[in-house]
């Protein structure tokens, strides 16, 4: 039996009430998403698609139909439940890295280690390894204001990968990159897809778009385009992430 | 996340901005530190009026003769001889709280000096009365009990008298007064001791032993004494129990039935020492007041400050709820912060506030007063206004949306 679709959305609308006027930001978006798929989800400003980042990275809920992660509901659940899933299901990378400042990186990796209960010894293994996966095992003790823009990024993406999720949602991860880092972080991103991590990266560049296997296009609410095409492949320049095998 | 983990994290959070924590800290300091340095100084003051108190003889007091009757005119106490010589020697001899008793007979006349005359007050009595009234002579000597026993003619002036008799600065001692026409030698002069609470003249005086006084001033009544007993309890708190005793021995010695008046007056000056007492305790009351509302203060500060770091630290709060963090981890977190401050600032200000007290008290000359429940009582405070004043910063996280807190600028 094949394996359901790790998203699924169905006929998804959420409405945002400003006083007396009703604003639709999605209006019946349908969706789904499986296993280790690169989708890049493309918009305007307007267009609905960090709504949809939001619905999907269960920060809010729809205020119409359905949506499954890993074939459970979510829109019915508390508070306290979809804290859980962002906690162990769910990773988030932002444009802005959002790290806690003055905070060493090791410490900003074990972040969502301690929102699960993680012993203190595991947590520094855990968020080590995380950190070493993604090239900065010799950074651990640096803070945000001591590294690169493209390190910060990389420091975000071993927290949002520390507590093992099945999806890495990055929301305009490379608006405040170079392009040569911005390369480092899709290679990152098409390697974390081939062991089976599901990445949905919100973006308003075509370049970077074409890193993923899938381009999802939004316009006032709706899903205008849904084309899957061959990977751009990253290649890292210069000192580029040490990619595992 | 259990309480451990919320509270390093809470400190992490705490140090990672050292100077605010410090300088919010700062004000529970104070608050506390006040409010202990100030019950110090309060329990200080009181302490030392007590002690003052004890010295004026406020664990003494007086018993005075029955009161005369029987013809319809009462004659009011004292007017009717009931206390005898061997009453005295009793209550001298057999009482465990009685430290010293004195009789002191009185007689208003004039002295004379070579150069003066003075209308004072004559007291016959004996070297324990200036024990009981915790009385010092300023110069000479007290007479002793060889004078009292030889009736030697020796008198010690209080202050006003010597000035009176002899002028300012001069030097009374080995000069004669004159007393009823009997020459007295002067061997001492008594320190001064001011005023009575109702503006009697304590140093209008002049002592002799009693003997003396009835030999030469005031014939007197042979076994009975024309006057009264002044009696000092070993301690203050044990006045009331001395005046018991001392009334049981008298209605024993006197063979006065159950339902029978005492034939004797007690009368202590506790009351006024009560009034001190209660006015020092009114004091330490409003001084640990204002120190209560600095505590306040402290909190309040507190408050502002975590309600200035939630509004900072949004978007903190946001990526910590992306990562999975519930809306109690958060509230939890700006708690534990928030109590952290104020007991930290609490234990730093019980420690200061007791140098501040442990100064205070050597500079004044008081002994140092610890009051352990007010260290427990101000430091529970502390952490009481720590959840308090932490609880609406918390609750206000807490409540943060999380896609709002990461879109914070």
């Amino acid at each position: 039996m094949e394996q359901p679709a790790l998203v699924q959305l169905k006929d998804v609308t959420k409405v945002y009430k400003m006083g007396d006027v009703e604003l639709a930001a999605l209006r019946g978006v349908s969706l789904e998403v499986a296993h280790g798929e690169f989708t890049a989800i493309m918009g305007a400003s307007g267009s609905g698609k960090s709504t949809l980042m939001n619905l999907l990275g269960c920060l809010d809920r729809p205020t119409a139909g359905t949506y499954q992660l890993e074939g459970n509901e979510v829109s019915g659940l508390s508070n306290d439940q979809l804290a859980a899933i962002r906690n162990r299901t769910i990773g988030f990378v932002f444009q802005s890295f959002n790290l806690l400042s003055r905070t060493s990186a090791l410490e900003n990796v074990e972040l969502p280690l301690l929102y699960s209960g993680v012993h203190a010894a595991e947590r520094h293994q855990r968020a080590r390894e995380a950190l070493e996966r993604v090239g900065l095992g010799d950074r651990l003790d640096h803070h945000p204001n001591q590294m690169s823009g493209g390190q910060q990024q990389r420091v975000a993406i071993a927290r949002a990968l520390v507590n093992r999720p099945r999806v890495l949602l990055a929301d305009e991860p490379t608006g405040n990159l170079d392009s040569r880092t911005s390369v480092d972080v899709m290679a990152l991103f098409q390697e974390l897809g081939r062991t089976g991590i599901t990445v949905l990266l919100v973006t308003h560049e075509p370049d970077i778009a074409a890193y993923a296997s899938r381009v999802v296009v939004m316009r006032d609410g709706l899903v205008r385009s849904d084309k899957r095409q061959p990977q751009k492949a990253a290649v890292p320049v210069a000192e580029g992430a040490e990619v595992l095998p | 996340m259990n309480l451990l983990m919320t509270l390093r994290v809470a400190l992490r959070a705490l140090a990672r901005n050292k100077m605010r924590s410090f300088l919010t800290g700062l004000g529970m300091v104070f608050g506390v530190a006040a409010v202990i340095a100030m019950v110090a100084i309060g329990d200080g003051a009181k302490a030392r009026v007590e002690a003052t108190f004890a010295a004026m003889g406020s664990n003494m007091f007086i018993i005075l003769n029955g009161s005369s009757g029987g013809g319809g005119a009462m004659g009011g106490f004292g007017s009717q001889p009931t206390l005898t010589w061997d009453d005295l020697k009793a209550i001298q001899t057999e009482l465990t709280t009685v430290r010293d008793a004195a009789p002191v007979l009185n007689a208003r006349t004039q002295l004379l000096s070579d150069e003066a005359n003075w209308g004072t007050l004559v007291q016959g009595t004996t070297p324990e009365y200036l024990r009981v009234r915790a009385w010092e002579v300023a110069s000479g000597e007290a007479f002793s009990q060889s004078d009292v026993d030889g009736g030697t003619k020796v008198a010690l002036l209080g202050q006003t008298v010597a000035e009176k008799l002899f002028g300012p600065n001069a030097n009374p001692l080995g000069q004669l007064v004159r007393i009823k026409n009997v020459p007295f030698t002067v061997v001492g002069v008594l320190a001064k001791k001011g005023q009575s609470p109702f503006g009697q003249d304590y140093d209008d005086v002049v002592m002799i032993p009693v003997t003396t006084f009835q030999q030469k001033v005031s014939g007197g009544l042979k076994n009975f004494i024309a006057g009264t007993i002044s009696v000092s309890a070993v301690s203050a708190d044990s006045t009331q129990r001395a005046q018991a005793q001392v009334r049981g021995l008298l209605r024993d010695r006197h063979r006065l039935s159950i339902d029978a008046d005492d034939d004797f007056n007690i009368r202590s000056l506790s009351e006024i020492a009560d009034a001190r007492r209660e006015g020092t305790e009114t004091l330490t009351t409003l001084l640990a007041a204002i120190a209560a509302v600095s505590l306040l203060v402290g909190g309040i500060g507190i408050m502002n400050i975590m309600l200035v770091s939630v509004t900072e630290r949004t978007r903190e709060i946001g990526v910590r709820m992306a990562v999975g963090a519930r809306a109690r981890d958060i509230q939890l977190q700006f708690l534990v912060e928030a109590l952290s401050l104020a007991v930290a600032g609490g234990l730093i200000g019980v420690v200061s506030g007791l140098s501040v007290a442990a100064w205070l008290a050597r500079a004044a000359g008081w002994a140092m007063l610890i009051r352990p429940d007010v260290i427990l009582l101000a430091v529970g405070f502390s952490g009481l206004v720590g959840v308090g004043f932490g609880f609406y910063p918390a609750y206000k996280a807490s409540r943060l949306d999380p896609i709002t807190a990461l879109r914070f600028e």
